[in-house]
């Protein structure tokens, strides 16, 4: 647990633009997590990190994105992303974005330096090893591929899902393998992306599960929508949803209030 | 067979391996024939992980010195015996090994596995001459007698089922008994393997490829699983191989290292059946071995990715684990990326050997989930090199229209921060309306290739930062 002696760490929330355009409610349960753990939180104005313009080899786009976030976020003792694709974009690829530019590639060396992922933020910087919240019912956690593979992230978020009370947690097969989502990569192959996809949903409906979460809202985005297309009942949440216990929105693609 | 690309049409390609019902059965087993086998043996091994990094230092560094290395391999084999003849491209490798064949009066030749052979057409310039090729590897063979190319560097019949290979014995082994039982793999290769003995005997030239090329001593490595390739190269009076400048390694020792990685990785095995290190042609105090020994080594577009963002590709020892490990590849297997190599590694090579404009498709097919940079045991950042195959792509204007525009108008927005609030704002709220009944569109405008397969869940409505907002004013 953190030394309360210390002054609470400033966070910036890096909310990404599916979050912020798509699903709110796990901006807040980001918020409250961080908030619970002893962090003072802001969400200084943003857009997009430059992913999609860095992955379809628009570099150009890409810096001059990453530029804006790295001046909105340079205030902050730590930046919390509640993605592992966009924060590994931040950790992982800013800094090689400006390797030839040595002003702007240290200011994105030591954005990258205090730029944690959500989950891993919680365990790993603030020290926290259960969450107060409950669910009833089975779980099933999906790794998505830049969380695990960029940022090593795998046993934090099973971790804390076990401290939920009510809540029994379930591997199923492949939960490392992609779903199929990647970016533009769903929309440009869309057939090929469908058939990662089919794979992934027989998986989550085998393992008998009433809900499948994972740490990145595009990857739910597309596994909710092939469940819903397919009829099944299979409820898809952002992990961060359950360890806040706000599970009162309806679920990513069910029926459901809107704000305003 | 020469092989006229077709990888610009790789999602038709795509769609018919996904329609193929032969295929998606064959492809079943890649997981527990390669995924977990692989696995086993890396998680046997504890020093695994540190012989994937000697093994990425050990061919990174001879990269750096690839001429100092090629000369001094070039003047062992000399030393042995042997003859090395380089080959700036397809067409000089081809013509220098019809023109051994020709010397030697050459009518049948044997050849062991050999990828690089079918990057340079080498089947159809021998048939051209009047020699004909007979492939030895049991995958190699039924692809031939299929007229295909492989569909994977290490297990090239990969794509098809034991039936249609049971059906293309029938078919074309027609001096034996029609009711003969072949209804399991072991027979099908009893039968194969009856066969290629007497074309073993009957070859006048052996052609092999090379996993490693070694400078210290001239030798050429290759493992088999088969055997064939020792029977290839040991029996005829000649012995060619084939092979590129990228196979070149110091020594002996790193030849050892280098092996402990590569059948790990390829079929999760500790060491190939066969491991066979050939130097020069048979000496005098020799029990066998052949009366000449050539060397084609080949370039083909290769010495042009040295010193640029793609020379880390040229570590790649084809031990097929990218490919074992791709959600594409295993979707779509490796006809549909059109030329010879599939795949990650194929992804990024097959740009540089043929050309981005005609190749383009394949590095953006990717959904960098990185699995291949995860299990390759030279460590070859291969999502990093599709990245830079795009923005090459991206600076000659050769991505597709309807993404650079979908792409602008996206980054339009996103750089000017009070319009894209705006302009989100309003846009997710009525989104929200209208998907609030179902929580979800069955159909949308701009995104038909997202909706064709699959449901766009609803967003909730008011955006984050919007709320944040006014939470905040709320609170002063
Ligand atoms: S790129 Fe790596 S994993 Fe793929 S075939 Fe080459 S060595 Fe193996």
């Amino acid at each position: 647990m953190r030394d309360n002696a210390k002054p609470a760490p400033r966070v910036g929330l890096l909310v990404t633009c599916l979050v912020d355009l798509m699903r709110p409610s796990v901006g807040f349960a980001a918020v409250k997590l961080l908030e619970d753990a002893g962090c003072i939180v802001d969400v200084p104005g943003q857009t997009c990190c430059g992913q999609p313009a860095f992955n379809s080899g628009d570099r150009a786009t890409a810096r001059r994105l990453a530029q804006n976030i790295i001046d909105a976020f340079a205030g902050f003792d730590y930046v919390v992303v509640p993605s592992g694709s966009c924060g590994g974009t931040v950790v992982k690829h800013y800094p090689e974005l400006f390797a030839d530019e040595p002003g702007l590639s240290q200011k994105a060396r030591a954005l990258a330096d205090k730029t944690h992922e959500l989950v891993s933020f919680l365990t790993d910087v603030m020290g926290v090893s259960d969450v107060k919240a409950r669910f009833d019912g089975t779980v099933t956690y999906h790794d998505s591929c830049s969380g695990l593979r960029e940022l090593g992230i795998r046993e934090q978020p099973r971790r804390l899902l076990q401290s939920v009370l009510g809540l029994d947690l379930v591997e199923m097969t492949d939960a490392d393998v992609c779903c199929g989502f990647g970016g533009t990569f769903a929309v440009k192959y869309g057939e090929i992306s469908n058939a990662i996809v089919e794979r992934k949903a027989d998986r989550i409906v085998e393992s008998g599960a009433r809900t499948i979460v994972a740490g990145d809202l595009g990857c739910l985005l597309n596994m909710a929508g092939k469940l819903s297309r397919r009829g099944s009942p299979t409820e898809v949440r952002h992990v961060a949803e359950i360890l806040a216990g706000m599970t009162d929105a309806p679920a990513i693609g069910a029926p459901g209030e809107t704000t305003r | 067979m020469t092989i006229h690309p077709t990888s610009a049409q790789f999602p038709a390609n795509a769609h018919k391996a996904l329609h193929d019902p032969q295929l998606q059965k064959a492809f079943n087993h890649v997981r527990s024939a390669f995924i977990d086998k692989r696995a086993k043996a890396a998680a046997a091994l504890p020093e695994f992980e540190a012989l994937r990094d000697s093994a990425r230092d050990i061919k990174a560094h001879t990269l750096k010195h690839l001429d100092v290395y090629i000369e001094a391999y070039e003047a062992k084999v000399r030393e042995a015996g042997g003859t090395v003849h380089f080959a700036r491209d397809a067409a000089e490798a081809r013509a220098a090994i019809v023109e051994i064949c020709r010397a030697r009066g050459a009518r049948t030749v044997t050849k062991g596995k050999s990828m690089v052979s079918e990057e340079i057409g080498l089947n159809d310039a021998l048939h051209a001459a009047g020699i004909e090729p007979v492939e030895t590897d049991l995958g190699e063979y039924i692809i031939q007698l299929r007229g295909e190319v492989p569909s994977h560097i290490i297990a090239p019949a990969v794509h098809l089922t034991k039936e249609q290979v049971e059906a293309d014995f029938r078919r074309l082994h027609l001096h034996l008994h029609p009711d003969r039982d072949l209804s399991d793999a072991q027979l099908l290769l009893t039968e194969a393997r009856a066969i290629l003995r007497e074309r073993f005997l009957a070859a006048d030239i052996g052609i092999t490829g090379a996993n490693f090329l070694i400078a210290e001593t001239g030798t050429s490595v290759i493992v088999t699983n088969e055997g064939n390739g020792d029977l290839t190269q040991i029996l005829p009076k000649v012995h060619i191989v084939l092979a590129a400048i990228d196979k070149l390694v110091p020594t002996r020792n790193d030849v050892a290292q280098l092996l402990r990685v590569l059948a790990r990785s390829a079929t999760g095995q500790e060491m190939s059946v066969y491991t066979t290190f050939s130097t020069g042609p048979r000496r005098a105090e020799d029990p066998d071995g052949p009366e000449e020994y050539h060397v084609i080594l080949l370039d083909n577009g290769r010495s042009t990715m040295l010193g640029t963002e793609f020379e880390d590709m040229l570590r790649c020892i084809r031990c097929g684990a990218c490919m074992n490990h791709c959600p594409v590849y295993q979707a779509v297997g490796g006809h549909a990326y059109g030329w010879i190599y599939p795949g990650p590694m194929g992804a990024v090579l097959t740009p540089s050997l043929i050309g981005i404009d005609k190749a383009g498709h394949l590095p953006n097919a990717s959904t960098f989930c990185g699995r291949c940079e995860a299990v390759c045991p030279v460590r070859i950042p291969l999502p990093r090199m599709m990245r830079n195959w795009r923005e090459k792509e991206f600076e000659r204007h050769l991505s597709p229209a309807p993404v650079r525009n979908g792409l602008k108008l996206w980054a339009f927005f996103a750089e000017r921060p009070a319009l894209y609030r705006a302009a989100t704002g309003l846009a997710m709220r009525a989104m929200a309306l209208a998907g609030r009944t179902k929580g979800r569109f069955t159909s949308l405008p701009l995104a038909g290739g997202w909706t064709a397969w699959r449901d766009m869940p609803a967003p909730q409505g008011a955006t984050f930062q919007a709320q944040w907002k006014a939470r905040r004013r709320g609170h002063r």
